[in-house]
């Protein structure tokens, strides 16, 4: 049986790091670039647990662990303060949120 | 065999960009959602059923529907109403149900058919994965438990400050 190689995995993963980033850098809608961030922190785990699969090793899925508790103490961070700034701004866009008070 | 992993890694590249060209918020979570249970695939086909559990049960179970819940709760009235107007047309489900189809397809074909752990050489068990995160990994561990505690005390913070300034501006 054909076993899949690892640079078609890294590969992917890379895609979809690129695919996040295009979409953190075009987007201006708070609730997107908060999205196109998870797809980039899946895309890193996606590559930690190819290569922990290659060698064999479980360090990959550990890593792989370590990054979805990131992300989950992330979006609740994060999502609290999209929900501030719609509250002060009424808007999601973050261009109205880029001066500061002082 | 190795068919599943590349028709999952179509569907995942196919969604992510369909993710982030969407202009409605729950569309794009809809797509989403397909995309974490198309990486799940892969981790299946990789050998790391528990991650692909994870995947799941975390990131499409939990994180996605905070997400959800957040784009529910900035909805405003008439904006809310065209919304669901629009979800309810089938114009904004059906591929999202078809990648899942497919997906399901795939897992029904793997879990019948397959010898998976064949596919990507070796399979690391969840009971490895354990051993080596309690063993070596235990200062990971913790800061990751500290971690998820700061962050429950700062999206507890954020989320109840608002409610205290107008008291502040009552006194």
């Amino acid at each position: 049986m054909a076993v899949i190689p690892m640079e078609y995995g890294l590969l992917l993963a890379g895609i979809l790091f690129s695919l996040g980033l295009i979409g953190l850098l075009v987007r201006r809608n708070i609730v997107f670039m908060l999205l196109s961030i998870e797809v980039m922190l899946n895309a890193a785990g996606l590559a930690f647990v190819v290569a922990g699969a290659r060698w064999g090793a479980p360090d990959g899925q550990i890593m792989f662990m370590f990054i979805l508790a990131m992300a989950a103490a992330e979006v609740a961070v994060g999502l609290a303060l999209v929900l501030q700034m719609y509250r002060q701004f009424k808007s999601l866009d973050v261009d109205s949120a880029s001066k500061m008070r002082g | 065999m190795t068919f599943v992993f590349y028709l999952s890694a179509a569907v995942a590249i196919y969604s992510t960009i369909m993710v982030i060209s969407r202009v409605n918020a729950v569309h794009a979570l809809l797509y989403m959602i397909v995309s974490l249970f198309s990486v799940a695939l892969i981790f299946y086909t990789l050998g790391a059923p528990f991650m692909a559990a994870l995947e799941v049960i975390i990131y499409a179970g939990a994180i996605m529907v905070l997400f959800i819940f957040v784009v529910m709760m900035l909805n405003l009235g008439k904006q809310a109403a065209d919304q669901e107007r629009k979800l309810l047309s089938a114009k904004g489900w059906i591929v999202p149900v078809v990648l899942a189809l497919i997906l399901i397809a795939e897992f029904i074909f793997l879990v019948t058919h397959g010898n998976v752990h064949a596919l990507a050489g070796t399979s690391v068990e969840p009971q490895a994965v354990g051993k080596s995160m309690y063993t070596s990994y235990m200062l990971g561990v913790e800061l990751a438990g500290l971690l998820l505690l700061a962050g429950l005390v700062g999206a507890f913070h954020l989320g109840k400050k608002q409610q205290s300034q107008p008291a502040e501006d009552e006194e």
